[in-house]
């Protein structure tokens, strides 16, 4: 079971890399929680308690609806087209996600003959390393604010699937610790995204350093900027 | 030839154009109207055979050769092609690759037929039609490779029969994920909807329909039947898949496959009525998509 919801995860994070709108990317990102949070309740199902599933409901209500309401909010009230606006197209995008997955299946496969402990489901673990690797390409290789914090929430979703692969019982407080800091982290993008918005009107982020030319009295350049 | 590789071939043959049928009157269904007959394929064949042949001034004896390249060359593939309990007439280790080429050189027949004619809309459909296909190619190879993976077979018969369905990791998941990486597959190579619309002449997005519109004829007529076969075999792959395996007789099996076929032709038909055709550069996003999806269940079944 768990390993079909790896595959399911990959699965995911691929269409993150191939979709070209940021609301069905959202979507996925609310997938990838839930699968998450499912995962991480059917992994501890031989001691569920309290602490599982705390984390387990709160992985689920903070990555599948809390985060992607907070991304979607921001979505709508920045003037932001609903385009993902990639520096590699989505093909070579997608070509390339199939080789990040094909290389963290090998590092986990030659991990898991390695160790002795044979606790970890390789696909889970090959999964969340991908997770991993595809969230920071997402991170580089996307041009909007909002579509990078979406390939963080996947990094992120990568390092909650590696602990769920690797160490059998999380201290509780240290998941919630992790789980904290993400909210807040997503939470100050939000509001981040929105200033940028505000101040530049778009959030293309590698269109920052127009601040630059505001003061110089070169203005030509910063709408040649805009059009190109 | 054993006496029932005679009767899958036959009715290969025999019933391939009638999915075409199928899929219109499902279209028909979700539109409302009542639909052409579903021999309609038929009808059509018989019509273009009683024809006379008329050739473009600029073509040569390829035009005229290429069509009849085009059906031996699906005949032979679907010799390959098992009938789930029944082996294939022909079969030996490594015969997928054969079909894959089989595949190709249809392909390849029907692109010199097309560049032949010397008109340049013709030569277009041509390059969209080889730019898909290779595309297209990866998914059908490495789906081939992750089923011998899988199976531990490499002649189609064998891997076919030996797929077990038990199970929902890793066969399951990876068979889920080979047959929606394979319908696409199916959706390209005949030109189906959401890649290609059959339906229309549309300039802007017309594939295969361009590279034969020249052809008249009974030229035509042996040119839509070879792309009857063509789907015949497309989803007689898929079929092969799931079906047999939900049963536990060989009599009931042989059934099955059958209805398999006619369960992709009526998914096809649905796909074509709800989905509009997508933009014609968006197709390589699709094809990558697939081979992504065939991908990730090779990385699953080798990792697992």
């Amino acid at each position: 079971m768990i390993d079909t919801i790896s595959v399911l995860l990959a699965l995911t994070s691929l269409f993150l890399l191939g979709s070209s709108r940021i609301r069905i990317s959202i979507r996925m990102v609310i997938a990838q929680g839930f699968l998450l949070g499912v995962a991480f309740l059917l992994h501890n199902s031989q001691h569920l308690n309290l602490g599982t599933w705390t984390i387990g409901i709160s992985s689920i209500l903070l990555k599948g609806a809390i985060l992607p309401w907070l991304l979607t909010f921001v979505l709508h009230r920045s003037k932001a087209k609903l385009e993902v606006e990639p520096f590699i197209g989505f093909g070579a995008s997608l070509f390339i996600g199939i080789l990040l997955l094909g290389f963290s299946s090998y590092i986990a496969w030659n991990l898991s003959i390695a160790s002795t402990a044979r606790s970890i489901p390789p696909a889970l673990f090959s999964v969340a390393l991908f997770l991993i690797l595809s969230g920071m390409f997402l991170i580089i290789t996307r041009k909007k604010a909002i579509t990078q914090t979406i390939g963080y929430l996947v990094l992120e979703n990568g390092v909650f699937a590696t602990g769920l692969g690797i160490g059998h019982e999380f201290p509780f407080i240290v998941e919630m610790g992790v789980m904290l800091d993400i909210f807040v982290g997503v939470f100050l993008m939000g509001i981040m995204i929105f200033r940028i918005d505000k101040a530049f009107d778009h959030t293309d982020t590698h269109l920052f350093n127009e601040l630059l030319d505001k003061i110089d009295d070169s203005h030509d350049d910063v709408v040649d900027m805009e059009n190109a | 030839m054993k006496p029932f590789d005679a009767i899958t071939l036959f009715s290969a043959l025999l019933f391939s154009p009638l999915l075409f049928g199928i899929i219109n009157r499902i279209k028909a269904m979700f539109a409302g109207r009542n639909g052409s007959p579903l021999l309609q394929t038929y009808f059509d064949i018989f019509k273009l055979f009683r024809k006379n042949m008329i050739y473009g001034n600029s073509t040569t004896l390829v035009f005229q050769l290429a069509p009849a390249g085009i059906l031996a060359a699906l005949i032979v593939a679907l010799l390959l092609i098992p009938w789930g309990p029944i082996e294939a007439p022909i079969s030996f280790s490594g015969d997928f690759i054969l079909l894959a080429y089989l595949l190709g050189l249809s392909r390849f027949l029907t692109v010199i037929a097309a560049l032949d004619t010397g008109s340049s809309f013709e030569g277009m459909g041509a390059s969209r039609e080889v730019t898909f296909a290779a595309l297209g190619e990866p998914t059908f190879m490495l789906g081939a490779l992750l089923l011998a993976i899988h199976t531990g077979e490499s002649s189609l018969s064998r891997i076919f029969g030996s797929i077990q369905l038990t199970e929902l990791h890793p066969t399951g998941t990876t068979i889920t994920l080979l047959v929606a990486a394979w319908m696409i597959l199916l959706l390209t190579e005949n030109s189906r909807i959401p890649v290609d619309d059959p339906n229309t002449h549309l300039e802007l997005t017309m594939i295969h329909e361009v590279m034969v519109l020249d052809t008249g004829g009974p030229l035509l007529g042996i040119v839509t039947y070879a792309s009857a076969i063509k789907i015949w075999i497309f989803s007689a792959l898929i079929s092969n898949l799931v079906f047999p395996h939900l049963f536990e007789k060989p009599a009931m099996q042989t059934v099955g496959v059958a209805v398999g076929i006619i369960f992709v032709a009526v998914v096809v038909g649905i796909i074509e009525s709800i989905m509009g055709r997508i933009r014609l550069r968006n197709i390589p996003k699709l094809l990558v998509g697939a081979t992504a999806l065939v991908a990730t269940g090779l990385l699953m079944t080798l990792a697992g």
